[in-house]
């Protein structure tokens, strides 16, 4: 190591919380070579965020460092006052924030918000500081830098904000460039597009950087060489080809198996086998099938759209005396669509295409403009959302949400939270048949039957959306709409959901209709796929075909965006 | 509840303020309702051979014009100026908060209308108004109650507005509407619940305002009358005595509704922290 930038050893940093001191890094060594674009990848919990912030400087204040050092220049980072901090933080390393909304000032031009920082480590005549804010602006292929520079952050788009915090983060030429995770917000596409300006520009000035994500794919795509942290700890460090050629760490395989685009089968995602209670061991009778109108073999499907439309009211100019041009967004624009008993449709598509109102019109909760629903053959297009609630045909379409947190009422228990929809849905039982119900519902998602009195503060994540799909199974649906429901969650539990998913389908025959932004997800998942663009299906078909073979454009650009593992070899597997 | 302790301990540690205002609540309360029987003399037996006494043993804070103790008037007082505000901010806060909930939660016409309604309300000058109101309602202590209540109404219409505003969208009122609930279900059960730990801080801080209302309202001769011991009155009465150097007849009572105010503004203070869901980690 005769050149290093940046040299990390033995990072410990502690947090002061209600329950006592909890450790956060125990003992962080890593170097970063000048030029050299470093990957730190792990699951939430594990520390790679708070790493990045001991080494700016930014930690607060129930942290607290503990041991170690950061050597950068010559000089410990960790024993740095703010003052000298402030030298350096902008000039000779910067960061660019996960959220590129929440990381601008919402009321100042993005141009002056480039040009504070030049004009506080670079003092220089006005002009000079406007011809560099545009230089910068430039370097990030902004179209027109001239009058994006007098943009607000709420005007641009997400993507043009996190290239904005770049720029700023490159506008002093700094050594060091961390992005925490500077793409998690944003689109596989505009993800796509972000990353490589970013490598390309920071290539182009030699700086080391640190990329910390939780994706394994994108770290591979981009960084020479990649660190996986797991609670606190440094598992394995190694140059990427390496790393996927031989994982040496047990974690590390398990990430790799994680990653739906890692495998070809439900089958092969990790973890290999889930504890199931089989139904003989159950504590109690299980709870007699609820009447279902049995559907003949190869029968009317289960769920009918023909020619759905949703319009949004999207700008209305007011005037006092009359109401007059309402612009109106078409969020979802004739589309048609057909579920057959038992069957998993996947629906992709990137933000604002119109997938969740579409999912929301399917599951009655917002009324549609024009078209038709059928369910079971029956029209329920015509009822109102809030009427529809009460209705016994509310019992078969049921639906997960996308936040497993906020879709958990925080002062309902877990068994109040499964009990709720089954006391309005189902007819009026004793409180040992409910048990039973509930019960059942949560052995049936892998739920531990002692967690039921717990409430969801007190849960993790993944138990979280375990909560979540056993209170729509336990009415025993015909069709299950999941609206994005992993992308709240780390790999490892995301392939929990998965296999439970695909499990509960094959079990119960329950229909899913499975809406996600991540094709890799719903080709595991789903029998078929619709590709959503700008509210309309541009294209739809069986799984394997649609990935392997596109027939529309933007779905190869989809397909294009996202970021691949290198070729795992089969020696990978111990 | 071990775990309910622990935070409560847990929160107290960080802000010792607020175990000073839950003790000086325990004191007001212990006064509101032991306060009558406790105390050493009747307190609208007038005796005017002991009239304008200076504090001393015998009289801790003195006597006023008429003789009586003016401890034992600010002692009882105590029970008559809380029984008032409670009432008021209860009443209040039960019609505010179901009014905004339904504001928040159906917007449309019903939400605009109400909107407005409490902008005219917000607009009076509310002492004034409270004033109308008591002067018009008839002067009685069920007046100062209602007028009490109407002039804090608009501050739990809002927040309960606000509140339910944030909530709505949210994934768990999504799924109780998949899960068969109708709107005064979901009302009732989800989101009422959810809003209430905000409104009840929101009820702490307008207590202390209810006191002064109160006190307010009888100082310029609305609602409590004398020689009934009220603290506002007693201000009133001790007024006149001042320039002549005899402070402790307004001063004592004065004392007695700072310190409610400044209990109710403190426990509100603590009572965000605790409700704050940020000091749960």
């Amino acid at each position: 190591m005769s050149e290093t930038l940046l040299s990390v050893r033995d990072l410990s940093v502690e947090f002061r919380t209600r329950h006592g001191i909890v450790p956060v890094l125990r003992g962080i060594s890593f170097d970063l070579a000048p030029g050299e674009m470093l990957g730190i990848v792990g699951e939430s919990g594990s520390g790679k965020s708070v790493t990045a912030y001991s080494v700016m400087g930014l930690l607060e204040a129930s942290a607290r460092v503990t041991g170690g050092q950061a050597l950068f220049g010559g000089r410990d980072l960790l024993r740095l006052g703010q003052g000298a901090l402030n030298q350096l933080r902008g000039a000779e390393m910067s960061i660019v924030f996960q959220n590129p909304r929440t990381a601008l000032n919402p009321i100042r031009p993005v141009g002056a918000q480039i040009a504070d920082v030049i004009a506080r480590h670079d003092p220089a005549p006005a002009a000079i500081i406007e011809a560099r804010v545009l230089e910068a602006l430039r370097q990030m292929r902004i179209a027109e830098p001239e009058r994006r520079a007098s943009a607000y952050p709420f005007e641009l788009s997400g993507g043009m904000c996190q290239r904005i915090g770049i720029a700023m983060a490159l506008a002093c030429s700094p050594k060091l460039l961390i992005a925490d995770e500077p793409t998690t917000g944003l689109d596989v596409t505009t993800q796509a597009a972000v990353m490589d300006l970013f490598r390309d520009a920071v290539r182009a000035r030699g700086v080391g950087s640190i990329l910390i994500t939780h994706d394994l794919a994108l770290a591979s795509e981009y960084c020479d060489r990649i660190v996986v942290m797991q609670t606190g700890q440094v598992v394995e460090d190694a140059p990427v080809a390496a790393l996927f050629a031989r994982p040496r760490h047990a974690y590390t395989r398990k990430l790799l198996r994680s990653t739906p685009s890692s495998v070809d089968s439900i089958e092969a995602l990790a973890p290999d086998e889930e504890p199931v209670a089989p139904s003989a061991t159950l504590p109690f009778p299980a709870p007699a099938p609820l009447p279902t109108q049995a559907p003949a073999p190869g029968g009317p499907p289960v769920l009918e759209v023909r020619g759905l439309c949703k319009s949004y009211v999207h700008s209305r100019s007011r005037a006092f005396w009359r109401r007059r041009e309402v612009a109106r967004l078409q969020a979802v624009a004739d589309v048609d669509l057909v579920i057959h008993p038992g069957e998993a449709v996947g629906l992709v598509g990137e933000s604002g295409c119109g997938k969740s109102t579409l999912s929301r019109m399917i599951s009655r909760l917002i009324q549609p403009d024009a078209g038709e629903v059928l369910l079971d053959g029956a029209p329920i297009h015509g009822i109102a959302p809030g009427r529809f609630a009460r209705l016994p045909q509310r019992r078969q379409i049921q639906m997960v949400f996308q936040d497993p947190t906020e879709s958990l009422n925080p002062r309902f228990s877990v068994f109040d939270a499964i009990a709720d929809p089954v006391t309005q849905l189902l007819p009026r039982q004793g409180a040992a048949a409910l048990r039973a119900r509930v019960e059942q519902a949560a052995l049936q998602v892998g739920l531990p039957l002692e967690l039921l009195n717990r409430y969801p503060h007190q849960l993790s994540g993944g138990q979280k959306a375990r909560v979540g799909i056993a209170r729509a199974m336990a009415v025993e649906p015909r069709l299950l709409v999941l609206d994005e429901p992993t992308s709240a969650l780390d790999v490892s539990v995301q392939a929990v959901v998965l296999k439970l998913l695909t499990r509960l389908r094959r079990q119960q025959g329950v229909a899913q209709l499975f809406v996600s932004h991540d094709l890799n997800v719903v080709r595991l998942l789903c029998d078929r796929i619709l590709v959503m663009h700008k509210g309309r299906v541009v294209e739809s078909g069986p799984a394997e075909q649609v990935f392997n073979r596109p027939a529309h454009a933007y779905t190869r650009s989809l397909l294009a965006a996202i970021p691949r593992l290198p070729q795992l070899q089969e020696a990978a597997t111990p | 509840m071990r775990e309910k302790l622990a935070l409560l301990r847990y929160i107290l540690a960080g802000n010792p303020v607020t175990l000073l205002a839950l003790a000086m609540l325990v004191l007001l309360l212990g006064c509101a309702i032991l306060g009558p029987a406790l105390v050493p003399y009747d307190p609208i037996a007038t005796n005017t051979a002991s009239a304008l006494q200076p504090p001393s043993a015998t009289h801790w804070f003195g006597t006023d014009q008429l003789g009586r103790d003016v401890f034992s008037r600010v002692v009882v007082a105590a029970r008559l100026d809380l029984a008032i505000a409670f009432a008021a901010v209860l009443l209040s806060m039960a019609l505010g908060s179901v009014f905004g909930a339904a504001m928040g939660y159906f917007r449309g016409w019903l939400d605009t209308a109400g909107s407005r309604g409490t902008d005219v309300l917000m607009a009076f000058p509310l002492f004034v108004l409270a004033m109308a109101m008591v002067a018009a309602l008839g002067n009685s202590v069920s007046s100062v109650v209602y007028a009490t209540a109407v002039i804090n109404l608009p501050f739990y219409i809002r927040l309960a507005r606000a509140e339910t505003s944030i909530r709505r969208d949210m994934g768990y009122i999504e799924a109780a509407r998949v899960g068969g609930s109708g709107h005064a279900r979901i009302l009732r059960v989800f989101l009422l619940p959810n809003i209430l730990p905000a409104l009840v801080v929101q009820a702490s801080v307008n207590l202390g305002w209810a006191v002064l209302n109160t006190a307010g309202l009888s100082f310029i001769g609305l609602g409590v009358r004398a020689p009934t011991p009220e603290w506002g009155i007693m201000v009133a009465e001790g007024a006149q005595f001042i320039v002549s150097g005899r402070w402790w007849i307004a001063a004592f009572p004065g004392a007695a509704l700072m310190l409610a105010v400044f209990c109710f503004n403190l426990l509100g203070d603590g009572l965000r922290d605790i409700v704050d869901p940020r000091s749960r980690t």
